[in-house]
């Protein structure tokens, strides 16, 4: 009853100005007002109908109405109803307004959206302003080209200068002209799938990032456009293979790079890089190791926050977009960088490297230089085997 | 030359999508696309208005900063338009822009994002104004024809103004001293750094 006596008030204060709220308009009852609202009377009316006399009433007052018309019976004494003083709203010019440059400035401010309710489908359009969408763009044109332009230059730079000094590392002992194998064709294939995925992958993603202040200029606008589309669409797709790879990466090595204490030791004598000892180490050294949890756990995540770009809103709204990409740009910029450094040591850096995803057969003095302990247990399998005394067998080390 | 731009006067709209619906009309926009879109905040509780929202043309505009493929280009009129034969798709305009103006057509691999369409301010874009090409790409070119954009002539209380930024402006700010309230041109602080006294 309360609500709806504040409601009769307002409606009333609406029409009549908010003033004559005040003024006790009983009389007007009697004739009512063209245009004046019919409502009902607080107080239950008894015996008059709508077609009586006081067929409207217009209560615009808190005080208890008398019933109008005439009665034909006695009244039922009703207790009045404890209402609370209604106190006519403020004119529209005094209520307290929202001013949308501050709204902005405080969404900006504390990277909020301004948001509301739309009446089509499509509900992510509900977002009104996105201040952050600046900061995204500071992002992408500042932070990221220079973060990326660091990491590959920088990267491409350090190679270049340890190629200078220290040349092509060279088996020790020379070409045995013994092999034994170190990859089989699984590991290779998806080796070589996984890295020519990456290889246009970064490549299509280097080129969103600096192709307009490279590319662009050289070839013209509708032949970048065209390499860059041609670049969406292998990006899109590879990002499937290049997951399925790491994957299978995972499975197949994850036991060999498990980090132990040998690579503490490997880490302290510089690899072998530095200087001329050659730490021992089992099947893989704690360098491949880092390169192996760089392309499993970066390419992880760079693999899911690809997935939610490649999917718009299918997992976040914008601004988890605008972070998936930040950290997708980043993180793909680094990995570039590693394996930048990963193609050299593997191919121009080290002499007899190649042979492991190549032929999958590495040389015995490569081996025994760089896995010696993993060179003893391939011996130790071999002669296991050959103990056994079965003719036919192979031992893998052994021709 | 006029600095076009877009002012709702969120006290006039009545959110009738009449906007809305006249944006689609006249550029045959595709299903599941909206140039314009009435945002209603506070919905229900005091202080409830709507706003009537598009691409609002930037000064420096952050789509065109971001774009990979640099397909967007700035008018005399001060309208920000882009080239869908060089657009790729890639959803970095829709990133960085704080008005969530561009929209992609779901095609392709994985419902992946086809070729960007967003507000043209009714004024085409690159290919020859008002050939059929023109219209089939982005619609009706009312700015060649001398008009403004159709959502802001057809809005039933002049909510939404479209035309040079100084004389909106002045419009706006006449309604507010003479009514005595307003709530300020909405997304102006964001898209041309300036403030109108509300």
């Amino acid at each position: 009853m309360t609500s709806f006596l504040a409601g009769a008030a307002l409606a009333l204060s609406l029409v009549a100005g908010g003033v004559a709220a005040q003024n006790s308009n009983q009389n007007s009852n009697v004739a009512p007002a063209g245009g004046a609202p019919e409502v009902q009377a607080p107080v239950p009316e008894v015996g008059s109908g709508r077609g009586g006399v006081g067929g409207g009433q217009v209560p615009n007052s808190t005080e208890p109405q008398q019933p109008t018309g005439t009665p034909t019976a006695p009244q039922a004494t009703v207790a009045p109803t404890p209402v609370a003083p209604i106190v006519a709203p403020p004119p529209l010019g005094e209520r307290g307004q929202q001013d949308a440059a501050e709204l902005e400035l405080r969404a900006l401010l504390r990277g909020e959206h301004i948001s509301g309710r739309v009446s089509i489908p499509d509900a992510k359009s509900g977002n009104l302003i996105q201040p952050e969408g600046r900061e995204w763009r500071a992002f992408h044109n500042r932070t990221l080209t220079w973060v990326a332009a660091i990491a590959v230059l920088g990267m491409a730079g350090l190679l270049g200068l340890f190629f200078l000094f220290r040349g092509r590392i060279r088996i020790g002992e020379g070409w045995s002209g013994r092999t034994l194998v170190r990859f089989g064709l699984l590991e290779r294939v998806n080796h070589w799938m996984v890295a020519s995925c990456f290889i246009i992958l970064g490549l299509s993603g280097l080129n969103l990032t600096f192709g307009r202040w490279l590319l662009l200029p050289l070839i013209g606008p509708e032949a970048f456009t065209a390499v860059s589309q041609a670049g969406k669409i292998a990006h899109n797709f590879l990002a499937f293979p290049f997951t399925a790879g790491l994957v299978v990466m995972l499975l197949v090595w994850l036991r060999d790079n498990i980090p132990n204490k040998l690579d503490l030791a490997w880490i302290k004598a510089g690899g072998g890089f530095v200087g001329h000892g050659h730490p021992k180490a089992g099947r893989f050294n704690a360098g491949q190791k880092m390169v192996f949890w760089v392309t499993v756990l970066g390419g992880g995540v760079v693999a899911a926050s690809g997935y939610v770009l490649i999917f718009p809103f299918a997992v976040t709204d914008i601004a988890g977009q605008q972070w998936a990409h930040m950290v997708h740009g980043v993180l793909s910029a680094l990995m570039v960088a590693a394996m930048l450094a990963h193609i050299y040591i593997g191919t121009l850096g080290m002499e007899g490297a190649f042979d492991a995803m190549g032929t999958g057969r590495v040389d015995y003095n490569w081996a025994k230089e760089h896995h010696a302990l993993w060179v003893e247990q391939e011996l130790a399998k071999a002669h296991a085997v050959a103990d056994i005394g079965q003719p036919q067998a192979r031992a893998a080390g052994a021709d | 030359m006029a600095r076009m731009k877009f002012l709702c006067d969120s006290d006039r709209c009545i959110e009738c999508n009449a906007c809305v619906t006249a944006c689609k009309n006249e550029h045959e926009v595709p299903w599941g696309i909206n140039r314009r879109r009435v945002v209603t905040i506070n919905d229900g509780k005091p202080g409830e208005r709507s706003i009537s929202m598009a691409c609002m043309h930037c000064t420096d505009a952050p789509c065109a900063a971001v774009c990979p493929v640099s397909c967007f280009y700035t008018t005399a009129d001060a309208i920000v338009l882009h080239d869908k034969d060089l657009c790729i798709g890639c959803g970095y305009c829709f990133y960085a822009c704080p008005f969530g103006a561009p929209q992609y057509p779901r095609v392709g691999n994985f419902g992946g994002r086809g070729k960007m369409d967003k507000c043209t301010y009714c004024a085409g874009g690159p290919q020859q104004d008002n050939s059929p090409a023109e219209y089939l790409q982005y619609g009706s070119n009312r700015i060649a024809e001398g008009k403004l954009p159709l959502c802001a002539e057809m809005c039933s209380t002049k909510a939404l103004l479209a035309g040079d930024g100084d004389i909106i402006a002045s419009i706006y700010q006449e309604r507010v001293q003479r009514r005595g309230y307003g709530s300020g041109a909405w997304g102006w602080r964001t898209a041309y750094k300036e403030v109108l006294p509300a």
